[in-house]
């Protein structure tokens, strides 16, 4: 009888003391889910929810809780009141998101402030991680994808000359300056920069091109921010018969985001991008990333890039949640478990720098093309295996600091 | 052809296409403007919901591309009349600020209701075989799309000059922009008037928005993204006036497009600078009246 | 109104009562003051919201004096508002200059002589003109901080600006309380001079131009000097309000010049109540108060709620809340009379 007491006392004692340690943690998504670049925002969060949903028991018996809020414009300013918000009112313990570059700097200061750690999935700006202590990247710089662009460009597809064309604002600069540094380096020339508007509207690239196109340089490398201008450039591209004039276009993978390709059409084909993912990558955990996707969202609904990253970035958080038994208030400790995490994702394998804390991963030479089943699709050229940001290796101007 | 020529050929054919785009979607705002002297700031939004019409009509019902614009010219032009009998006619007699509260709320309304129904990504819509590609013209190739719209622009120009300078109720839409007093106490009926120019207006401005899926894209954010696009055609033009807003499409569109070509770096400058010359020198813009 | 029309009382009352009365200060005046104060003390975790509620009242100021009480209708006003925050941001960035109640006043001057240049050339103009020119300047203004973005740092702005803590003493927090009192308190200061502009015989010319500009040329009123000086003096007020977005953001950017910017103030304002001078507060912490709740009910929908509660407040507010506000206290009081 005693011994039953004892005992029973004692299970009522573990079960209580081991619900007890089940802790929720808190993270704060901050996305653009409305305005101009709601479709970007759309596509990291649909990632985030999915991810969630499959790998919730991964870290049981603690639980998630997402809070997610408006980025707004990419202005910073309302990203860093909602975020701080969230800090303080809805006392997060992570954030994530941050589509634009502008919302990733503003909050810099009030991350390291707060000590909470911000685990960026998609803004691009290469000094970023420099900022705080407490960031850590997961999507790309925009150094990854143009500087190795520039060598491949002058080696591997014959671009001895080369034309720059870019939506007038930072990310475009900082990707040709990327571009045209690696491409200089091996030996290319390039003929003109052409700034091509803001990034706000769709400009119409007729004009740009039409130059480009007089000019005749081998290549013409454009960067855009992924979205609705990609599509307009690849329109604009083949209206104006650039190809077949002899003008091949190159560029990051923003160029041809998967959920646009089949609108593309034709004019697309032959495009050469350098990028760290495409739906058609070939390894197991895209394959079954791609299958999850169609039936979580339909099989119109293609994943892109920033969903990649999304994928990725939540698995990050996850295997720091479980690294560190749920217990997140430390914020440098969660960023002191992402120094050096390596994963497998739609990616491939990627991994966190330990110096840098930014994202080290493969980028891939990749041809559009059109795949037997009628469909356009990616074919791998070749493979840079464990890139890491080249701005900050070299010290590129602000990256250096 | 020599160098010059091919630049100057092709500024002056890539900028009157857009110019085109910028005649058919602003010139209802112009006239409507002048006639009512009402700010409506949801013309954008008009734009707009053609270019989903189009959208729906091409990707899920298969009707064709030139079908679907003029599908969805009609369309919007309707419902447009119900806007204006429901909302717009309360507010005639409102002040200017008033007019920009509602019609910039119905144009937030509008593109939460295009996120809701199309979603945030922008849509393409399948051209037909002879608008892709391009076209030759003996001397040189043009895009076929390109072409198009300014053969298409150029059509509906005639037909609108016809329908203004020629005929009874064109006539009665002048003097009603002229002198609205005037026209009233010779028995015109101003107000039945303005509900027909209102859906004319309207419908082309859906056109408008259909033809520039292909040029600009479309998403929900197209609602207000060109809108100061149009005022500024409108302001240029001079409010009320045919001819004021085809000129003022033609000099943007060209100076825009040549601007772009020729010096890239100032971009978006143009487009500005010639606005405030235009407007420092004649303030009611071409032909529009003090 | 003249003092010989007060009755009764003192010389010494009379007095009193006729210079309280033109100064109408009324004891509702009181009230958004208090609201403010009890705001910082029922929320205080929403005090970084809070300051850019009080940055954008103080914008809506600035517009309410050229367009509630001069008539001026412009789409450009945050030119100024981007002049005062980018004269800020490049002193600290680039002039290692971080003393924050000084930025204020540099920003104002900065702020005021633009306002003034444009303003001598263009408030010749009027409607449509002016809407189109107002607006073109604030745009050429942000393509020329593009252009030289090694300068302005383009659209990813200037980060990290530090400032010194305010009066040497108080610094910067977490939760922004800080900022929150700093605002009000430059608000407050700005509010009363305001006031007694739009009280003073300057203020009545400039109602008489909004009203019937043709008789003030009439009676030989210098229009175009006081409409130039009203619009100088808003403009360094839009100046002092994009100073203090940046000094409490710690960060600017080139899209503090967007039409966004703009037409935002003018709806905020409309909102409120033109020429009402409280309209701007009204107006503008209605718009944010609802877009923030708005936005967090719906991430992605949330524009279709501001949108329905503008189309409302015209149909059923013409006049602003304020308006409606006036209109019931006019119904109670008739009601009372009768």
């Amino acid at each position: 009888m005693r011994l039953n007491g004892w005992l029973g006392v004692a299970a009522v004692a573990l079960t209580v003391g081991g619900t007890a340690l089940a802790e929720t943690v808190k993270i704060g998504v901050v996305l653009p889910f409305s305005g101009a670049n709601a479709d970007l925002g759309h596509q990291v969060d649909k990632a985030f929810d999915l991810y969630v949903k499959l790998h919730a028991k991964d870290i049981e018996p603690n639980k998630i809780e997402i809070i997610k809020r408006d980025e707004g414009p990419p202005t910073g300013a309302q990203a860093k009141t909602v975020a701080t918000e969230l800090i303080t009112n809805d006392k997060v313990q992570i954030l994530t998101g941050f589509v634009f570059s502008p919302s990733a700097i503003a909050l810099a200061p009030v991350v390291t402030q707060a000590k909470v750690p911000m685990i960026i999935a998609n803004a691009g700006t290469a000094w970023i991680t420099n900022l705080s202590p407490y960031i850590a990247r997961l999507s790309f710089s925009m150094w990854h994808h143009g500087y190795p662009m520039g060598a491949y460009a002058f080696n591997k597809i014959g671009c001895k000359t080369a034309a720059l064309a870019y939506t007038d604002f930072p990310p475009g600069k900082d990707s040709t300056e990327a571009f045209k540094t690696g491409f200089e380096k091996a030996g290319g020339k390039v003929t003109e920069s052409i700034p091509m508007g803001s990034p706000v509207q769709v400009p119409d690239f007729t004009p740009f091109f039409q130059r480009i196109k007089d000019a005749k340089p081998d290549c013409m490398y454009v960067f855009i921010p992924s979205g609705a201008h990609a599509t307009g450039v690849t329109k604009a591209y083949g209206e104006l018969g650039m190809r077949k004039a002899g003008v091949k276009l190159i560029g990051p993978m923003d160029l041809i985001p998967d959920n646009k390709l089949q609108d593309m059409g034709d004019a697309a084909i032959g495009t050469v991008v350098m990028g760290n993912y495409a739906v058609d990558l070939d390894n197991a955990d895209n394959k079954a990333f791609n299958k999850a996707w169609h039936e979580a969202y339909g099989k119109d609904s293609y994943p892109d890039f920033m969903s990649a990253a999304g994928w990725d970035t939540m698995h990050a958080i996850f295997d720091a949640i479980k690294k560190l038994n749920g217990k997140v208030e430390d914020g440098s400790k969660v960023i002191d478990v992402m120094k050096g995490w390596t994963g497998n994702g739609p990616r491939g394998q990627v991994s966190i720098d330990a110096a840098t804390r930014d994202i080290v991963q493969d980028e891939h030479a990749m041809e559009v093309i059109r795949k037997p089943d009628g469909k356009l699709g990616i074919k791998v050229l070749g493979t840079t295996k464990a890139v890491k940001d080249e701005c900050k290796e070299l010290k590129v101007g602000r990256c250096g600091s | 052809m020599p160098q010059v020529a091919n630049i100057a050929v092709s500024i002056l054919f890539d900028g009157l296409a857009y110019a085109m785009f910028l005649f058919i979607t602003s010139v209802g705002l112009s006239v409507t403007m002048g006639l009512m002297g009402f700010v409506n700031l949801a013309h954008g939004a008009f734009a707009m919901a053609g270019g989903y019409v189009v959208v729906t009509l091409t990707r899920t019902y298969g009707v064709g591309f030139v079908p679907s614009l003029v599908i969805a010219a009609v369309v919007v032009g309707a419902v447009s009349v119900v806007f204006e009998r429901v909302l717009y006619r309360r507010l005639y007699k409102s002040t200017d600020l008033e007019q920009v509260l509602l019609t910039i709320g119905l144009a937030f309304m509008a593109i939460a209701t295009a996120t809701y129904l199309y979603g945030p990504i922008p849509k393409s819509v399948p051209l037909p075989e002879w608008l892709q590609g391009d076209v030759n013209l003996g001397f040189r190739y043009f895009p076929s799309y390109r072409a198009f719209l300014i053969v298409l622009g150029a059509v509906l120009i005639a037909v609108l000059w016809y329908a203004f300078e020629r005929t009874n109720i064109g006539a009665k839409i002048r003097a009603a922009v002229d002198n609205r007093r005037m026209a009233e106490s010779v028995g015109i009926n101003v107000d039945r008037l303005f509900t027909l120019t209102f859906a004319v207006g309207s419908g082309l401005a859906a056109l408008g928005g259909g033809l520039a899926i292909q040029l600009l894209g479309l998403s929900p954010s197209f609602a207000v993204l060109y809108l100061v696009l149009f005022l500024i055609v409108v302001a240029v033009g001079g409010l009320g006036s045919l001819k004021g807003t085809l000129l003022a499409a033609l000099v943007l569109g060209i100076f825009d497009t040549g601007g772009k070509y020729l010096l890239a770096d100032a971009g978006g400058f143009f487009v500005y600078a010639v606005t405030v010359v235009v407007l420092l020198i004649k303030p009611a813009g071409f032909y529009g009246r003090e | 109104m003249a003092a010989s029309d007060t009755i009764g009382g003192t010389p010494r009352q009379r007095a009193t009562d006729y210079l309280l009365r033109r100064h109408r200060f009324r004891m509702a005046e009181a009230l958004p003051w208090l609201i403010a104060i009890a705001v910082f003390f029922i929320f205080p975790t929403r005090m970084t919201f809070g300051s850019q509620v009080l940055v954008m009242v103080m914008f809506a100021l600035s517009l309410d004096l050229i367009l509630g009480y001069a008539g001026i209708v412009t789409l450009g006003h945050a030119a100024f508002f981007g002049v005062g925050a980018y004269t800020v941001g490049l002193a600290a960035a680039r002039l290692d200059w971080t003393e924050p109640i000084s930025g204020l006043f540099a920003a104002a001057i900065a702020a005021g002589l633009v306002g003034f240049v444009t303003g001598w050339f263009l408030l010749r103009y009027r409607g449509l003109t002016l809407l189109m020119l107002t607006l073109a300047t604030a745009i050429l203004l942000q393509e020329t901080g593009n252009l030289r973005s090694d300068i302005s740092g383009g659209y990813d702005g200037l980060p990290g600006l530090t400032f010194k803590p305010l009066l040497g003493v108080f610094d910067y927090d977490l939760y922004g309380h800080t900022n929150y009192l700093y605002a009000l308190t430059v608000l407050a200061i700005i509010f009363f001079f305001v006031r007694r502009i739009v009280y003073s015989p300057f203020g009545q010319a400039l109602t008489g131009i909004r009203e019937n500009v043709r008789r003030m040329h009439a009676i030989g009123s210098p229009v175009h000097r006081r409409l130039v000086t009203v619009y100088t003096i808003a403009a360094a007020i839009a100046g002092v309000a994009g100073a203090l977005f940046t000094q409490t953001n710690a960060y600017v950017t080139l899209t503090v010049f967007d039409f966004d910017n703009s037409a935002k103030v003018m709806v905020m304002l409309i909102l409120g109540g033109t020429g009402r001078l409280y309209g701007a507060f009204v107006g503008a912490a209605v718009y944010m108060v609802l877009e923030d709740y708005f936005s967090k009910l719906s991430p992605t929908f949330w524009q279709f709620g501001i949108g329905l509660m503008l189309v409302l407040a015209v149909l059923f507010a013409p006049r602003g809340i304020l308006g409606l506000f006036e209109r019931i206290g006019d119904c109670l009081a008739e009601r009372k009379r009768s």
